[in-house]
């Protein structure tokens, strides 16, 4: 009866596919539905870019190891006897078995239950049972896959498949000023990622969630039941008449600066929701580590930075975003832990757990918003979604970068810009 | 060093800080399952009131994540909400626009093999009783439908006369994976 109309976006003429899908005021809903564009998602940014793995304090000890997802990738995040840090891949050089089973353990060695072919901690092969079938010990060049590119800033590792490609430190680029501000706020100058992570299985496109996290227009909305329960100042922070901006730090990256608010009230601790008095040691091991910084920093708080294509780190807590299919990701969260920070540790655990993950009291709120996201861009008309918010207003800063106000798309478009140039790569 | 501080400030966890005693007198066990019965239709009808009205002022709510679940002080917990926070879970939802619950999900759960464990002392220098059951919760909502299994262990008390719940741990079967929003009382 109705012949099948051809979408708006692949009738135009001229420029790249992702030209035409990805326009500065818009972008299109088959980026969120379209299987090849996964395909080659997976292929062009997590099999190509760094990807955000886990945390060196996750594996503290010599031969620690815990399993870990890069996209569709199983890996061994591991420690070897020298301490240097390895991402191997789950999967055994003869017959292709998952070598690691256990979730987290200690061990120099993984042994393959299939034949019992045994490799080291670095991906090595040790050895294998009955060798006269090989014609001697030590006669096959085989040994586990191994994510080519390992690297880590401030602890936070990295992994990327691709052997060739820019530095870690180049990827991060601006973001890099973010995590050590997170970290600045340690009076060690160290945070450890062991508190354990939650997962939380979201039927959604993984891409929602990196856009979402520097979006400062929707917390009024999407976390008025909670803000307004529990009287949280947060909401101001994104309002109308605030004075924090969204900025693009390039390659991807985005955040939610929101250090004009804080320096406005200038008290120490308020970005924490807490004051100096009811976190005495604290503040007094910050004063010790720091000096005349300390108060600067405690005024400023923790970033809220969005790093391409899955870190975020929203204040307390940390996310890991992991694409499982087109419309299905896994974001796994965990509380961020100061070194030498004890006083507050316990405390941002408990306002994690009250804040992310599957039943969390912000977090649940935003995944339902992804979920419906996902099947709303499955509907036929309009086939846009729209991300122009603010695009009249921007601005350059100081620093050469471009900033919206508090509840401007700019992060959004950034992303946008950089996946495009990503997608349109050659293979 | 840094280690020791740590542990020093901790409590003890909440599901082995004291050793089981003898199930305490005068417990019945058809008592007790009406008692868990109600819990659960209250849940599943998502009568907010009438669940939050159960609990007594010590109360834990724990869901852990990895197996049985690390110390939830140093470690995050899916839930683990003491009594304000339960009464500040009740207070979003019922705005209303606690979307993970807006609407609500349809649910209906089955509570079964039900054992009287044994009694545990309480900061108030009584003996709970200790129950443990397996529980089996389906849900709708307009992502799909969930089945969500479990093993529960409950700490029931008499406080005037009136049955209380003091504590509740829902290992649940899937807690290693990945698990979708659970924004219903589980
Ligand atoms: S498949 Fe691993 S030893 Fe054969
Ligand atoms: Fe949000």
């Amino acid at each position: 009866m109705t012949a099948v109309v051809p979408s708006e976006s692949e009738v135009q003429e001229g420029g790249s596919r992702y030209d035409r899908l990805i326009q500065p005021a818009r972008v299109h809903g088959t980026l969120y539905t379209d299987p090849s564009i996964f395909a080659e998602e997976l292929r062009k940014i997590w099999h190509k870019t760094w990807v955000f793995v886990g945390h060196e304090s996750e594996v503290p000890q010599v031969n620690d190891y815990v399993r870990k997802q890069l996209a569709d990738q199983d890996v061994v995040m591991t420690r070897d006897k020298e301490g240097e840090v390895h991402l191997l891949i789950n999967r055994c050089a003869h017959r292709g078995l998952q070598v690691c089973d256990d979730k987290a353990g200690n061990s120099s060695s993984f042994r393959c239950p299939y034949h019992g072919w045994t490799y080291r901690n670095t991906g090595e092969l040790l050895g294998y049972p009955y060798n006269k079938g090989y014609g001697g010990k030590k006669q096959l060049p085989l040994g586990m896959g191994k994510v080519a590119r390992v690297a880590s800033y401030q602890g936070f590792v990295f992994g990327s498949l691709a052997a060739e490609g820019q530095s870690l430190e180049d990827h991060l680029g601006a973001a890099k000023g973010e995590i050590d501000r997170l970290v600045g706020l340690s009076p060690e100058g160290k945070v450890s990622l062991d508190a354990g992570w939650l997962r939380h299985k979201t039927r959604s496109n993984w891409k929602f969630l990196a856009e979402n996290e520097t979006d400062g227009y929707h917390p009024q909305f999407v976390h008025g039941s909670i803000f307004g329960v529990t009287g949280s100042p947060i909401g101001e922070l994104y309002s109308d008449n605030s004075t924090a901006v969204t900025r693009n730090l390039g390659d991807g990256h985005s955040e939610n600066d929101l250090r004009p608010e804080f320096r406005g009230f200038a008290e120490p601790m308020r970005w924490f929701g807490t004051t100096p008095d009811r976190v005495p040691n604290y503040v007094a091991a910050m004063k010790e580590a720091h000096g005349e910084d300390a108060d600067r920093l405690m005024i400023e708080g923790a970033p809220h930075v969005m790093i391409f294509p899955n870190l975020f780190i929203a204040e307390i807590q940390v996310f890991n975003i992991q694409p499982v299919a087109v419309g299905e990701c896994v974001q796994y969260a965990t509380a961020v832990q100061f070194d030498g920070g004890h006083e507050l540790n316990m405390r941002m655990v408990s306002q994690s757990i009250g804040s992310v993950g599957p039943a969390g009291m912000l977090l649940a709120d935003d995944t339902e918003m992804y979920e419906r996201n996902q099947r709303g861009v499955a509907m036929a008309d309009p086939e846009w979604l729209d991300v122009r918010r603010g695009l009249h207003r921007e601005s350059v800063d100081e620093d050469g970068f471009t900033i919206g106000t508090a509840t401007d798309e700019t992060g959004m478009r950034g992303f946008w810009n950089h996946y495009k140039s990503l997608m349109e790569a050659e293979d | 060093m840094a280690q020791q501080t740590i542990e020093q400030g901790l409590p003890p966890r909440p599901d082995n800080g004291t050793e089981l005693l003898d199930v305490p007198d005068g417990w019945e066990a058809r008592e007790v399952e009406q008692f868990l019965y109600r819990e659960a239709r209250l849940a599943d009808e998502n009568d907010y009131d009438g669940w939050e009205a159960l609990w007594t002022d010590d109360a834990i709510y724990w869901v852990p994540v990895d197996g049985e679940g690390d110390h939830p002080r140093t470690t995050v917990s899916i839930i683990f909400d003491n009594r304000s926070r339960i009464s500040t879970r009740m207070k979003q939802v019922k705005t209303g626009k606690r979307y993970a619950q807006a609407p609500p999900s349809n649910l209906r759960r089955i509570i079964g093999n039900v054992e009287l464990l044994g009694g545990r002392a309480n900061a108030e220098g009584g003996v709970d009783i200790e129950i443990g059951a397996n529980v089996l919760a389906f849900e709708s909502r307009p992502r799909g439908n969930t089945l969500w299994g479990g093993r529960t262990t409950y700490r029931l008390r008499r406080v005037d006369g009136q049955i209380l719940l003091a504590y509740k741990k829902v290992v649940l079967v899937d807690n290693e994976q990945a698990v979708p929003t659970l924004g219903f009382l589980i």
